[in-house]
């Protein structure tokens, strides 16, 4: 036991443990403790964290362990909502929720843990924690031990759900820097199709919090996930968490994950065909800019036969920024028929950015059609020529060519609000100069 | 329009034109022809501003401006086009977006004003109709999966929204089918002005059965070894290059 770690468990000592959900917690506290207790600080020598330094997580004099004091919703109207997103929408600062910045329509289908009835304590316990191996995963191990309440979206057998759910946590700094542990369990039942975003921002530059986020999602027999993860918080906030999803036979889990914000990210995304017929569908991007480090790990376990994984993931490195990422696709030796594909490109657009990228296949099946890439590169001299010849000045140019290296991702989503959200953020961060975004976005 | 004087340029370290000449005046149209590897498409290469083609001595004017010190984006908004031989997709980016951007450009730097959306929009779908192109390939990426003859229609309106001095046809007939080749034609000569000069490079006469030139050049070992009327290239149909290229070679020793 170090004072990193009991640093951060400390959150869990100061709450007071005697709401309604805390009872849901009390066994998954307990055991993530003990988890989150026999694992070590990951350092560099620890493979999964050879590239992503936590010195500024575990250097910090003051540490991290206390909750914040201070949920004001003043000014955060503009930040809690998604413009034309027609939403059941939950907002959070600082960890509380927010009646004021979330929506006022009836929340049908997602519900703070504390205020579920019987029925939905029901399915939280019996889903919370099932899709997580703790103790593959401190960060999640620490959520486990240290979550007091957290946000169930339940969507019963066979309904479509029109509206979209929104889940939004907003960080804003104090005096002493502080930590939310963010918990999301999603559970479609047979046939159940929902579209669910996750929308972490923050008010100003000067974030001082520790994000510790965790989402969980099980989705059921021919049910249907669009999920939505959208990282857009500002640069001083530290944002380590990650997705963990259970697929059962025939479930589509559609995702696309949007890294743009905090200094340090780290997120670990694991999904499990565990049943045979289900389909993965896992797209992504990160734009780290100035000395942003932002990582995605993932990890998709093909347990059995007959289940289909894409995965495309793509970066721009801008400045000083650095960015990892690890795509593992794990095919075990009953899980035949598996069709698997993994992409991950990356453009460098300065001297001292960087990208440590790693495509992992582990293939014990024989019966397989797995195919992986991962490129680097700078600007296509020939499009850039291309654009020039049309007189396209070449800053122009290379704006355009930044912007459509991600925008093909981000043509292809199927909620129209999220990409007006981000292309102008996206347009912003390549084209710093508004003349020459006047184009796109 | 644009004069070309004892032109040498080379691509890594190997020259590739060899002191070539050529007068274009006002509403001319010039075919260049000539074996592979001659140098046809490096001189459009060079005109336009291509990184990588070092010019090595000469001059090109175009109405009297040196082009050959410039980016190849002033080329460009100065009234030089270049109709690319193999057009590049650029996924992600509209072709839309992509010939705003650009005829924006072109337009601000004659000192006119950006046209607004819905007039380009206008604008752009009319000169889709010209060229037989469906108007949901401006919404497409730039010639993100078009085909061989999609993407030389592309140029082509391109050529028509830009309205450049001077336009450089880089083989864009190769690997057109006859209907295709038919419709690039009509475009490239709907264009013809008494004040825009077209060069065609070509391998084959087809195309100068549609686009009728004043003058034939032949481009071999990185000159032009012979210069002719329309009928020049007839001969040259019928008879091959092989005669010119021992000429120049000969010529050259």
């Amino acid at each position: 036991m170090t004072d990193f770690h009991n640093g951060l468990l400390a959150i869990n000592d100061a709450a007071a443990n005697t709401s309604a959900a805390s009872s849901l917690f009390s066994a998954l506290n307990k055991s993530g403790k003990e988890c989150f207790l026999q694992q070590d600080i990951p350092t560099r020598k620890t493979e999964a964290w050879k590239y992503t330094s936590l010195y500024n997580l575990t250097s910090n004099e003051e540490g991290y362990g206390r909750l914040a004091t201070t949920h004001s919703a003043a000014g955060l109207d503009g930040i809690a909502t998604i413009p034309a997103l027609d939403a059941q929408r939950l907002v959070f600062v600082n960890g509380q929720y927010s009646e004021e910045l979330s929506s006022n329509t009836e929340h049908k289908n997602v519900v703070r843990f504390s205020q579920a009835n019987d029925a939905q304590q029901k399915i939280i316990a019996d889903n919370l924690g099932t899709a997580i191996e703790q103790e593959k995963h401190l960060f999640a191990a620490l959520n486990n031990a240290t979550s007091q309440d957290g946000v169930l979206v339940h969507i019963e057998k066979n309904e479509q759900l029109k509206t979209n759910i929104q889940i939004t946590h907003i960080t804003t700094p104090e005096a002493k820097s502080f930590t939310v542990a963010a918990r999301l369990l999603i559970v479609l039942e047979t046939g159940a199709n929902a579209t669910v975003v996750e929308h972490f921002a923050s008010n100003d530059a000067e974030q001082n919090c520790f994000v510790n986020a965790i989402t969980e999602a099980k989705v059921g027999a021919n049910a249907f996930l669009n999920h939505y993860r959208l990282q857009l918080m500002q640069e001083g906030s530290i944002q380590i968490g990650g997705v963990h999803v259970d697929l059962d036979r025939d479930a589509n889990y559609d995702s696309f994950q949007l890294g743009l914000g905090a200094k340090i990210v780290r997120n670990d995304i694991n999904v499990n065909h565990n049943v045979g017929g289900s389909h993965c569908e896992l797209k992504g991007v990160y734009l780290p800019q100035n000395k942003q480090l932002i990582d995605f790990h993932s990890n998709i376990e093909h347990k059995v036969a007959q289940c289909t994984t894409n995965e495309v993931f793509r970066g721009i490195m801008a400045d000083k920024s650095k960015a990892v990422f690890n795509g593992r696709i794990h095919i075990h030796p009953d899980a035949q028929k598996t069709l698997a594909e993994l992409s991950n490109k990356n453009l460098l657009l300065s001297n001292d950015a960087e990208i440590n990228t790693k495509p992992e296949l582990e293939i014990y099946a024989d019966d397989v059609r797995c195919a992986h890439g991962a490129t680097i590169a700078q600007l296509d001299e020939k499009a850039r020529f291309y654009l020039q010849s049309r007189g396209i000045s070449a800053a122009e140019a290379d704006v355009m060519l930044s912007f459509g290296f991600i925008n093909e991702l981000l043509e292809n989503l199927e909620l129209d609000p999220i990409r007006n959200l981000i292309r102008p953020i996206l347009a912003l961060r390549f084209g710093r100069d508004e003349e020459l975004m006047k184009h796109i976005g | 329009m644009l004069t070309i004087k004892d032109l040498k340029a080379s691509v890594e370290d190997k020259e590739i034109l060899k002191g070539l000449n050529l007068d274009i005046k006002p509403g001319e149209i010039h075919a260049i022809m000539g074996p592979n590897g001659a140098g046809k498409s490096t001189l459009g290469n060079v005109l336009a501003g291509r990184e990588g083609y070092e010019v090595t001595q000469g001059s090109a004017e175009l109405e009297g401006t040196d082009l050959l010190d410039m980016d190849a984006e002033e080329r460009a908004r100065l009234g030089l086009f270049l109709a690319f031989q193999y057009p590049v997709e650029i996924p992600g980016v509209s072709n839309l977006e992509f010939l705003k951007a650009s005829v924006d450009s072109v337009r601000a730097a004659q000192g006119k004003e950006p046209l607004d959306s819905v007039s380009f929009l206008k604008l752009a779908r009319a000169k889709c109709k010209l060229v037989d192109l469906d108007q949901s390939f401006l919404k497409r990426g730039v010639n993100e999966g078009f085909s061989g003859g999609e993407k030389k229609r592309n140029e082509i309106m391109q050529m028509m929204l830009l309205e450049p001095k001077i336009c450089i046809l880089d083989e864009t007939d190769s690997g057109l089918d006859i209907d295709a080749l038919q419709v690039v034609a009509e475009g490239v000569n709907s264009l013809r002005d008494p004040n825009r000069s077209f060069i065609v490079v070509t391998h084959y006469q087809r195309l100068l059965d549609y686009i009728v030139p004043d003058y034939v050049h032949v481009l071999a070992n990185g000159k032009i070894v012979k210069s002719g009327g329309k009928e020049l290239a007839l001969e040259l149909e019928e008879k091959g290059y092989s005669w010119l290229e021992d000429a120049a070679e000969n010529g050259a020793g």
